[in-house]
Parts: C-alpha cells; sequence; structure tokens
C-alpha cells in the first residue's frame, strides 16, 4: 500500500486543522463579523454568543468554571501572562529591589517558560531551574526540595514537547496547594491528549494552545483559577479591559471559535486516539530497535504522551539523517539544523551524551497519521541509518571495541 | 536548510567512503597517513586515509568517512576526489574556500570546509612523520 509524501510526523511542532474546525469558524469570517465588545447591537451579540460557547468548550476539556478561561495568542502568550502576572502579583518587594520572591521552574521547559524565568530573575526576583534525572522527569519531591519561604510560583510543564514525559502535575499542584505557593503549568503538549480537571489535579494557572491540538495558530488560552484560591495576576497588555482584564484586545472571533471546537473534538476522540497511537508509537520503536544496535529512547518509557517519541541514534549525526528521510518531516534535536553548534538543551538536561543529543530523532503522531505511514517511516529510519553508518568512522570505531569517549578529540 | 546539487550529489553519492583497514592495521602501515578531525560533541567527525606512492610521492588513493551533516560528508567526499592524483605538496594547497565555491556551501555550512581541509593537512601529516620516523 502506498504512502503519499512528503508525511508529516510532526504534530508536536504544529498540526493541520480538522476540517470540522474551519467549517465552524467560516461564518465567523463575513457573516457573523461584529465585536463581541458591541454590547449595544445584535451584531456584536451575535459574535459574543459564539465567544461564550467556545469558552465553554475549552472550559469543558480542562474541567473549569468558563468564567476561568482567558483567550490569549497562544501558549507562548498565556505562560507570559501567568508567569510574569503571578510574579508581579505577589512579589514579595516592589519593582526595582531584589530578593522579590522566588519562583521554581525546570532546565528543560520550553523556551517560552525558561525566557519570562530569565527576565524576571533581571526584574529581582530569584529562579530555582530543577534538574530532571535521565527519565526526564520533574516530581513532587524534587520540587518540594526546591521550595523556600519566599517561593511565590511554581511553573512546570505537563509533558515535555520533546521528549513527552510526563511530570507530576496533581502531584507537585498539591503540594503548591499546601504551602501556598500558585501553581502554573504549561499543558500545550497534554491538553487534548489526556483528561485534565483543573480542580482535582490543583492548578492555579494552564496554558494552552489552539494549533497543537487541530485548531488554528494565533489562538489559545489561559486557565485562571477563581476560587481556592482566587488567582490575581498583574496584566501585561492594557486597554478595553476585555477577558476580565487579564488580557486586553478586541477578541480573535473566529479563532477563538476554532479553538472551542478543536476542543470539543478532541473531547470526544481523546481516548480512542491514544490507544491507537500507543499502538503506532510502539510498533516504530519496536521495529527500530529490533534492527539496529546502540539507539536510544530518550524520557521515561512508560511516562510519556503516546504520541511523541525521541530517539537517538549512536554514531549518526541528526541533520543527515534528516537529509536521508528527507520526505519525512520530523524534528532533529541536531545542532545543525539551528545554525548554532549546541544539541538539544532538553536532551543535554537529561545527561545524554553531546554525541547521543547531535543524532536524536523526534517523530510526533496526530489524527490523520497511518499504519502504513509508520511503517514506511520505520523502515527508511532503518535504512538511512545503516547507510550513515556505513559512512561513520565512529561507528567502525566502536566495532572495533574502541571506547569513543576515551578519544583526545579537538573540540572545533 | 536549503542544499545546493553539488551537496546533495556528493551526500547521496558519496565518493571513496571507507578505510585501507582497522585502526590497528593503519598506524602500521607506512604508506597511508590519516586525518581524523571533529570531534562527535561538536557533530562532526571527519577520518581521510590517504595511500601515498613511496616512490613518486603521489597519493594515489584516498578514502574517507565522516560522521557529520550533509555539508561535512560532501566536503569530506570532494576532498578525496581532488586528493587523488596529487602531489602531497599539491595536496597541502588545496584550500577551504575552494571546497566553499565547489559545493556552494552557505555561511553556516563553512566550518565543513575549514574541517575538510584540516583533515587533508592532518592526513599528509601523519604520512610524512611516518616517512620521518
Amino acid at each position: 500500500m502506498g504512502v503519499t509524501l512528503p508525511m508529516y510526523l510532526d504534530h508536536a511542532a504544529t498540526t493541520p486543522c480538522d476540517p470540522r474546525v474551519v467549517e465552524a469558524m467560516m461564518p465567523y469570517f463575513t457573516e457573523i463579523f461584529g465585536n463581541p465588545g458591541s454590547r449595544n447591537h445584535s451584531f456584536g451579540w451575535a459574535a459574543e454568543d459564539a465567544v461564550k460557547k467556545a469558552r465553554q468548550q475549552v472550559a469543558d476539556i480542562i474541567g473549569a468554571d468558563s468564567k476561568e478561561v482567558i483567550f490569549t495568542s497562544g501558549s507562548t502568550e498565556s505562560n507570559n501572562i501567568a508567569i510574569k502576572g503571578a510574579a508581579n502579583m505577589y512579589a514579595k518587594k516592589p519593582a526595582g529591589q531584589t530578593g522579590r520572591g522566588h519562583i521554581i521552574s525546570a532546565i528543560h521547559e520550553h523556551k517560552a517558560v525558561l525566557d519570562p524565568c530569565k527576565r524576571l530573575e533581571k526584574e529581582g526576583f530569584d529562579v530555582t531551574y530543577l534538574e530532571p534525572g535521565p527519565d526526564g522527569l520533574i516530581t513532587r519531591e524534587m520540587v518540594e526540595g526546591a521550595l523556600r519561604d519566599d517561593t511565590i510560583l511554581v511553573t512546570i510543564m505537563w509533558a515535555n514537547n520533546e521528549l513527552g514525559t510526563i511530570n507530576e502535575i496533581p502531584e507537585i499542584g498539591e503540594l503548591c496547594h499546601s504551602k501556598g505557593v500558585v501553581f502554573h503549568t504549561d499543558a500545550t503538549q497534554w491538553v487534548g491528549k489526556m483528561p485534565v480537571n483543573v480542580k482535582t489535579d490543583n492548578i492555579d494557572l494552564l496554558s494552552l494552545s489552539g494549533h497543537k491540538i487541530y485548531g488554528p495558530k494565533g489562538v489559545g488560552a489561559l486557565y485562571v483559577r477563581r476560587r481556592k484560591p482566587r488567582i490575581r495576576l498583574t496584566a501585561l497588555q492594557e486597554g478595553g479591559g476585555q477577558e476580565r482584564g487579564f488580557r486586553s484586545g478586541t477578541l480573535n472571533v473566529t479563532g477563538i471559535v476554532g479553538l472551542g471546537k478543536a476542543c470539543e473534538l478532541c473531547a470526544q476522540s481523546m481516548d480512542d486516539e491514544r490507544e491507537r497511537l500507543l499502538e503506532l508509537r510502539n510498533m516504530l520503536e519496536s521495529m527500530i530497535e529490533k534492527e539496529l544496535d546502540v539507539v536510544q529512547v530518550n524520557g521515561h518509557r512508560d511516562k510519556r504522551l503516546a504520541n511523541i517519541t525521541n530517539i537517538s541514534f549512536g554514531f549518526v549525526e541528526g541533520e543527515s539523517l534528516m537529509m536521508a528521510i528527507k520526505e519525512i518531516a520530523v524534528s532533529s534535536g541536531s545542532a545543525c539544523t539551528s545554525a548554532s553548534l549546541e544539541p538539544s538543551y532538553v536532551l543535554k538536561a537529561l545527561g545524554v551524551g553531546d554525541d547521543l543529543a547531535h543524532s536524536s530523532l523526534r517523530l510526533s503522531f496526530g489524527r490523520w497519521t497511518t499504519k502504513e505511514q509508520v511503517e514506511y517511516a520505520g523502515n527508511k529510519i532503518v535504512e538511512a541509518v545503516k547507510k550513515l553508518r556505513d559512512l561513520s568512522p565512529l561507528y567502525d570505531m566502536h566495532n572495533e571495541g574502541i571506547d569513543i569517549s576515551k578519544i583526545e578529540w579537538a573540540a572545533h | 536548510m536549503a542544499y545546493g546539487d553539488k551537496v546533495i550529489d556528493h551526500y547521496e553519492n558519496p565518493r571513496n567512503v571507507g578505510t585501507f583497514g582497522t585502526q590497528k592495521e593503519i598506524k602500521e602501515s607506512k604508506d597511508i597517513g590519516v586525518g581524523l578531525v571533529g570531534a562527535p560533541e561538536c557533530g562532526d567527525v571527519m577520518q581521510l586515509q590517504i595511500k601515498v606512492n613511496d616512490d613518486t610521492g603521489i597519493i594515489e588513493d584516498a578514502k574517507f568517512k565522516c560522521f557529520g551533516c550533509g555539508s561535512a560528508i560532501a566536503s569530506s567526499s570532494l576532498a578525496t576526489e581532488w586528493l587523488r592524483g596529487k602531489t602531497l605538496d599539491e595536496g597541502l594547497d588545496i584550500k577551504n574556500t575552494e571546497i566553499v565555491e565547489e559545493l556552494s556551501l552557505p555561511p553556516v555550512k563553512i566550518h565543513c570546509s575549514v574541517l575538510a581541509e584540516d583533515a587533508i593537512k592532518a592526513a599528509i601529516s601523519d604520512y610524512k612523520e611516518k616517512h620521518n620516523a
């Protein structure tokens, strides 16, 4: 059975819109185009109704009250509002001073969390970046060990974007609540694939994004807890006071309608989809592990999202591997793709050696990924790795029993 | 990364891949010079071997192996092509800029050509050392 090329296996980067999402959005471009802020005519009311419905759809997929959902442009913005907004609101000292409060995050978070944290460090906050073990997980125990009397915020992602590894979010949330510390989680990769109940999972702030869940790009949401405890935030963007004042600006009605529909569809199919994708991923990993030596699946083997796998192939370099499978769209932890010589900081955080970090691929499956596609990709990868190993001086050395780490390389 | 046709051609059909023996055998062969440059943690390792006619001083054969990106593979593949039939001195005249030009390497990949030049120099000096010893 044939497959169509190029093939997309990079759903952790972005997903195509579900046609049902696009269909739901269409009327809001031209027919129902009103501004939901227009309170005094039917055009505004119609738009407001649409936003209200979407707000409920988003709330439903995370077990929130619709009043707790703030629409944003995506997870990056949600993270910025949550992290900077909470830090500034709960700061122990006013701006301009040091010792304004302590924040806990982790070194392998997404840049959209790390960079706001780094900004806050410049603004007088202390940040502890937790280091995961080789399994990539951040546990309650790690967070507990880092808590201080002046800790005001903990921000830990739910599932890692490069590895799919799953952190102990409900447990960390419980800890934070017992200590009166605000808890934010970037759930971009988690929402839509795994169940969420912000109440029982003890989450105060949660970021999610439309384009990772078959919705449109440029729209996302931030959950802001209203009760037990009521979370307050200093707004970053000022203006018309939309979204309870947390995020001024005319609402992106079409995007919001799309996000709502995307959440509704994910909620319907999540459980079946998870099982299906897990089977495909297991199939791929066993194909690769059966055919090749010196391969390593990165991150905790079981505590991972079903749709992501991150594999290092010893003695081959990531970019040339991507070139060999160029009709299959995947991500690489390799340096050369990013014009810098640094391999993935996420893999480094797990203690994956630089050589293996240079040779990793992230494959992420989605709603329309088929068994035929995964088989094709698996065969292609095996073939490519074999070809590149024929070219690799390091593989020769390995086979001759030479320990590559013992050679004195001249770093360049 | 969009590559030029020549890089893709060398990548897909690399010339003169291989070695003249195991690391141990190579070390003992007087007519072979080896250059091993780069580092695994930098994502590039090139191994270039030349087989030199002791009487004429001409590089009769050259082989490479490379762990690295497409440009690194292409640069080392090209180096073996250029080295064959050259004298040692002519080999030393090969400049990384010529490799850049021939393969149309983009600026971020210039280090691959530098590495190839280093590998050529290292292989030739390895051969010379074996002979002076």
